[in-house]
């Protein structure tokens, strides 16, 4: 079985601490979800985690089955298993998905090994049906005039043909209808009863994605840090509360 | 100056340049072997070095002439520094040795080809090429095709295809009749000084009808030190002829600098098509200052196709007069300017003749210091009705010390005529490159594949073996420039 362990991490974006203190563990197929109000750093931690150059690790450290990934440049960790699901994914003009993800695989062979064509197809095909995405997705560039909701199914294809051990989901609901948000949680779903069956963390303001990927564990994160944990329903709590009563609760706290 | 019947001292083991970061497919050009020249016209340029040259060719007297004419002209005009770098100013024209070869014919088999150049072609994969996919070949070596080859089914249909010393030689009256036509001697500097000291390139006709269903190819390699090539190139493709021709160039590093400066001129007859398509890999310290230019008569097409990648200053603006109505010209151009690398493109399109149209795409990328410059002039006069232009420029920078530039200059006169220009300039930004980090690859492996996906609509339409090779080019240009 796979770990993640976020030990104390604390991160900053320039001089500005964003995440003062933050410790979790996932294991393989594991639901994390992180709720919080904007602004309170759960962006800024799944992408420090997958390496992004604009933050700065300043304490704390992040293991992967026991070993640091901080030394790791982001395309190492990305083979070492990490994958992150972005709130805004970038498109790339000119590449097309087939030849993308193609690539990203090959990266992952050792050299002189060369992926099966037929196969690779019969694979992508398939996992794009499960995301009712039209097949002829395969041949257009990557993000390149998507809609929001197809950036976010191009998403989760990748994942599911990358199988990561962990997966970092940063809002991936935003922007969905209802119809696409249940498509993109079939999708994870399914990988999460797969043999890969990935860790995973769930950034997200709301509740509602929770009905379909349901966690086994939720984290209210306030100012940098996780300030309660529980199951299922403290997500339902908070829903029926709002963030005032977790920002209240913490301020007494800590008072 | 050598003498004809002199060699050089024997030739000592070969001599493979080193790269020391990365193994044999990123130097597939940066080698050379040494190689005996049974023919040296020396070091510098005055009207001896002329006139060996022509001896050593066994020129009729009208070539000589035409040669000493055209060295008077480089001497008296002066460099283009008023418009262009001044980075032309460092070619000391004495300091280059203007012609070397091993004398012998072009060998017609691969097994015939000398030892020592052999080895080079082989190492630059050719004859495995000519067997899978061209209907015929030249290997220049320095000065003159050490290689040259038709296929047997090409060859019956009437089509030449040789080198241009063979060509002056044995179709005189078909060469001289387009010769020096579609290029003026006068043209430009650096037409003048390949008019004076021109060797090699290739004469190619196809007759009345003929399509030639595979490409020619011609693959100019320099060898020596010190060296400039200087190759003369002239297709004509008769009445309802089609011809795709294809050239590929490389160059060891060496430590001094050298010039490639070709003249290649294009004849499509009515209703004709030619496609030039060049992929060039110099290496960086390479002068490539070249003019290339074509006529299109009535109903005739020309398109070029033409990629640089690599030397240290490309100057290179392939034209087409649009002589005959409805005639068609295109330039596709793609240009990658690495650090220390200037890649001053564009295009010339001449409206000539009524319901003419032209089009023009230039891709630039620009990586690290790298500058790339964009120069096109599109000429439609005001007595001319139906002419249509296009013309797009897009700019790719990768890092903020890239350089782009853009001057298009665009007469259109009259109002019967129409014109549209779009240009843009996009980045590699660090967020797509994390994005594609995050995918599991590279930056260099990421870098690379921006630039292939900028450039994708346009080398779609290449050959595929030639999109592979740009391809791969691409790739060790991009892994190179990660820092």
């Amino acid at each position: 079985m796979a770990s993640l362990e976020i030990q104390n991490l604390q991160i900053s974006i320039g001089d500005k601490p964003i995440v003062k203190g933050l410790s979790l563990t996932i294991r393989s197929g594991e639901v994390h979800a992180i709720m919080g109000p904007n602004g309170t750093g759960k962006s800024t931690l799944a992408k420090a985690i997958a390496g992004h150059p604009d933050y700065t690790i300043t304490g704390g450290d992040v293991l992967l089955d026991g070993k640091s990934v901080l030394e790791m440049e982001t395309d190492e960790r990305a083979r070492a298993g990490l994958f992150l699901a972005f709130q805004y994914p970038s498109e790339i003009p000119g590449v097309t998905i087939a030849n993308f993800l193609r690539a990203a695989l090959q990266a992952r062979l050792a050299e002189g090994e060369e992926i099966d064509a037929s196969a690779y197809y019969k694979r992508l095909y398939a996992k794009m049906d499960l995301l009712k995405i039209d097949r002829k997705f395969t041949s257009r560039a990557v993000n390149d005039g998507f809609s929001g909701g197809e950036k976010k199914r191009c998403e989760i294809l990748q994942m599911a043909m990358l199988e990561p051990k962990f997966a970092l989901m940063d809002e991936t609901d935003s922007g969905l209808d209802i119809d696409a948000l249940r498509i993109v949680a079939e999708g994870v779903n399914a990988q999460r009863g797969s043999a890969i069956s990935p860790g995973i963390l769930l950034i997200t303001h709301y509740q509602r994605l929770l009905d379909y990927i349901i966690p086994d564990h939720v984290h209210v994160m306030w100012d940098g840090r996780i300030v309660k944990s529980g199951d299922k329903s403290l997500a339902l709590e908070l829903e029926a509360k709002g963030y005032d009563w977790v920002k209240q609760e913490f301020a007494a706290a800590s008072a | 100056m050598k003498l004809p019947s002199e060699t050089l001292s024997p030739a000592a083991d070969e001599t493979v340049m080193e790269n020391p970061t990365v193994g044999i497919d990123q130097t597939k050009g940066d080698f050379q072997y040494k190689v005996d020249y049974a023919f040296d016209a020396g070091t510098g340029l005055t009207e001896d070095t002329v006139r060996y040259i022509s001896s050593v060719k066994k020129e009729a007297p009208w070539i000589l002439e035409f040669r000493l004419n055209a060295l008077k002209k480089f001497f008296s005009m002066p460099m283009p520094t008023h418009w262009a770098t001044k980075d032309l100013e460092n070619i000391d024209f004495q300091k280059i040795r203007y012609y070397l070869s091993q004398g012998q014919k072009p060998k017609r088999t691969w097994d015939e080809v000398p030892d020592d150049i052999k080895k080079t072609f082989e190492r630059l994969g050719i004859p495995e090429q000519e067997r899978k996919f061209l209907a015929g070949v030249e290997a220049q070596f320095d000065s003159e095709a050490a290689y040259s080859n038709i296929k047997d089914i090409v060859a019956k249909q009437g089509v030449i295809f040789v080198n241009s010393t063979e060509g002056l030689r044995e179709h005189p009256e078909l060469f001289r009749k387009f010769f020096g036509k579609v290029i003026p001697t006068g043209d430009n500097k650096f037409s003048a000084l390949n008019s004076a000291v021109f060797s090699g390139g290739s004469f190619i006709y196809v007759p009345k009808g003929v399509k030639v269903t595979q490409p020619l190819q011609a693959y100019f390699r320099i060898n020596a030190e010190n060296f400039g090539q200087f190759e003369r190139t002239l297709i004509i493709a008769d009445e309802g002829a089609e011809v795709v021709y294809m050239e590929g160039c490389t160059a060891p590093k060496f430590s001094t600098s050298t010039l490639h400066s070709a003249v290649v001129e294009l004849v499509a007859l009515k209703g004709a098509k030619i496609q030039y398509i060049t992929v060039q890999n110099w290496a960086n310290n390479v002068f490539n200052l070249v003019t290339k230019r074509g006529i299109a008569h009535e109903d005739a097409e020309i398109k070029w196709i033409d990629c640089n990648i690599g030397s240290r200053l490309t100057m290179k603006y392939p034209g087409v007069v649009l002589k005959g109505e409805r005639a068609r010209g295109e330039v596709i151009s793609i240009a990658l300017a690495n650090d220390g690398q200037h890649q001053d493109t564009g295009a010339k399109m001449i409206h000539a003749a009524n319901n003419t149209t032209s089009n023009i795409v230039a891709k630039s990328i620009s990586v690290g210091q790298g500058r790339s410059t964009y120069r096109g002039v599109v000429h439609i006069p005001k007595h001319l009705k139906g002419c249509k232009n296009n013309t797009e420029c897009d700019a790719l920078l990768i890092n903020t010390n890239s350089r782009t530039d853009t001057y298009p200059a665009i007469t259109v006169r009259g109002d019967q005529n129409a014109t549209q220009h779009e240009a843009s300039v996009s980045k590699v930004n660090e967020e797509m490159i994390f994005y594609m980090q995050q995918r599991g690859l590279t930056e260099g492996q990421a870098m690379s594949l921006a630039v292939n996906g900028f450039i994708n609509d346009l080398a779609r339409q290449f050959p595929m073996e030639y999109s592979v090779e740009l391809k791969r080019l691409i790739d060790l240009e991009m892994e190179g420039s990660v820092g």
